[in-house]
């Protein structure tokens, strides 16, 4: 499957790639609206993290034996057999938070809007990623594994 | 012929049907219920209960997720003995089911007290999708408004957040002086605690309930030190004790659960067991315990379900976990959160008006447990930490930070989890 690598010697901290993911997962998908018109903000579902000169950006890593997937219990959260993603339903999860508790990549957030969580889905559907596709130095890139 | 029997039908059977899918996809599967209901999650009743869901959303991820795998569900038959000479079992109804590989995974009951007036109308215990319906029959039929849940665990603070949702008046009795005191130190029981009675809730701890009186239905209950409290309801929450009986009886060895190895075998030959039934490794106590969680059990019946199908993998063993969120108050908690013995160093913070806990138990610069209250974010990088046993005495300031993550993390690990893949350390 295609899977986003992070390359933190590239990363900036610029955190474009947090913008462009809520843009990407907000109503209207365009920066603008999403940012005026759209209640409650649109949240990205990546997240920048920053230590003096260090930086990188880190989403789902759609893990092979993912903990998540072990942990849900309703079964909201699956892998894609096609995209080999792993993904979650949201019209199956109730917000146990059960996922949030294992996953050791600490990159599944709540919902704001309804308690359902929030969490990289590759932009399936999409050609490429926005996080990767809007990073200005190549730390995400999409790579067939 | 039926090459792989499964026992149970809840977290350990979905778990063992996946990974034997993985190396096996056509040998026939069974799995035999004692429920009459096919696949469906347990957790989420409280959640039928409180109306938040309706009952075609209680399955296990879509319906069709067995069609998928091809498995066969005997429901509403109990397995009453297990021959493992003649590799079968034999149904309630009297059928014998040969097999070539056996997974119990019969999980736990409640324990029902034997308290007087129990048998009256009214009287629950609340683990199960019947016991849902049947509650919810019970209030609608009855008008209930006001419901004594016994006991402030888990399931009964579930419970409890249910019938408040469904505008009944509920009191809870603890028999220790606070709720969820088996997961939880004294703070952060006292948040949730505080959301509850927010709530109209009213508790009652250091007591139990000693009597149930009513004519034929309840109409009120005796505590411990004589108080009594008017209800229409009650739920008894006490506890779950493991399903165990049929495997002694077949010559299993049993402590309080089923005893298994690292491949979740028993003792006997063909024979797997997984689950809130068994007793398996914990990490963090350093000794074989039974952990009643979905996680676990998943993870358990997975491993089962490899070794069933040919291809041996080792159960690592894990520690007690919950998230459980009660009255819009989030919490997580993560192996030794409350040591009473010396040797432990504890960091929190408490963020008095957002009510926001955090709490890290570390014994000799390894973080051992956690508790997280109001902010959950991230927590599962704690729950990554123990696992991994890593020393974090170089970055041991940051961990109470809110901005806390793999950024801190001693190089060669950070770049093992965030360039390369990362999960299996």
């Amino acid at each position: 499957m295609k899977k986003i690598r992070i390359r933190e010697q590239y990363c900036m901290g610029c955190r474009l790639c947090e913008i462009y993911c809520a843009v990407q997962h907000s109503k209207s998908k365009d920066l603008v609206k999403a940012y005026r018109g759209e209640y409650p903000k649109p949240v990205p579902r990546i997240l920048v993290e920053e230590k003096e000169y260090l930086s990188f950006a880190i989403q789902c890593r759609h893990c092979e034996d993912a903990p998540c997937i072990s942990a849900c219990m309703t079964g909201a959260m699956r892998r894609d057999p096609e995209s080999g993603a792993v993904l979650c339903d949201e019209e199956k999860c109730v917000g146990c938070w059960m996922c949030i508790m294992v996953c050791p990549f600490g990159v599944i957030g709540r919902g704001r809007e309804k308690k359902i969580i929030s969490k990289c889905d590759l932009c399936l559907g999409e050609e490429e990623p926005a996080c990767v596709k809007n990073c200005p130095n190549e730390a995400l890139v999409l790579e067939e594994e | 012929m039926v090459k792989y029997l499964i026992v149970g039908n809840s977290a350990a059977a979905v778990g063992a049907v996946e990974s034997i899918r993985q190396v096996d996809k056509d040998g026939r599967i069974v799995i035999v219920s004692n429920e009459p209901h096919p696949l469906y999650s347990r957790p989420l009743i409280t959640y039928l209960l409180a109306g938040q869901i309706d009952e075609s959303k209680m399955s296990y991820g879509d319906p069709m997720f067995y069609r998928r795998y091809n498995v066969e569900e005997v429901l509403g038959k109990e397995v009453v003995a297990i021959h493992p000479q003649d590799k079968n079992v034999v149904l309630s109804d009297g059928t014998t089911l040969p097999y070539q590989k056996l997974l119990l995974a019969t999980g736990g009951r409640p324990i029902f007290p034997p308290v007087e007036g129990k048998d009256l109308a009214g009287v629950f215990t609340f683990t199960t999708l019947d016991d849902a319906k049947k509650v919810g029959e019970f209030i609608e039929r009855n008008r209930v408004g006001s419901a004594v849940v016994v006991g402030g665990g888990l399931i009964g603070l579930k419970t409890a957040e249910a019938l408040i949702a469904r505008g009944i008046k509920v009191i809870i009795v603890e028999l220790t002086d606070r709720v969820l005191s088996a997961t939880f130190d004294r703070r952060a029981s006292e948040i949730v605690e505080m959301a509850l009675q927010g709530r109209g809730c009213e508790l009652m701890t250091k007591n139990t309930v000693s009597r149930v009186i009513g004519k034929e239905r309840v109409e009120k209950v005796v505590l411990q030190d004589g108080t009594e409290v008017n209800c229409q309801l009650v739920i008894f929450a006490i506890g779950v004790t493991p399903n165990t009986e049929l495997a002694k009886r077949a010559g299993i060895d049993v402590r309080k659960g089923i005893l298994v190895g690292d491949h979740m075998r028993t003792n006997l030959p063909d024979i797997y067991a997984a689950g809130d039934v068994v007793e398996a490794y914990d990490m963090v106590m350093s000794t074989n315990r039974q952990i009643a969680i979905w996680p676990n059990a998943y993870v358990q019946g997975n491993i089962a379900g490899f070794n069933m199908a040919g291809k041996a993998e080792k159960y690592d063993g894990s520690f007690a976990m919950n998230s459980v969120e009660i009255c819009d108050v989030p919490t997580i908690s993560i192996g030794l959160t409350d040591p009473q013995e010396k040797g432990y160093e504890v960091l929190e913070r408490y963020d008095e008006a957002q009510k926001a806990y955090k709490k890290i138990v570390l014994k000799d610069d390894v973080i051992v447990g956690a508790i997280f209250v109001n902010k959950i974010d991230r927590a599962g990088v704690f729950t990554g930490l123990i696992k991994n046993r890593v020393n974090v005495r170089l970055f041991k300031d940051a961990l109470l930070r809110d901005d806390f993550g793999l950024v801190w993390l001693p190089e060669k690990f950070r770049k093992h989890m965030v360039v390369g893949e990362g999960i299996e350390v």
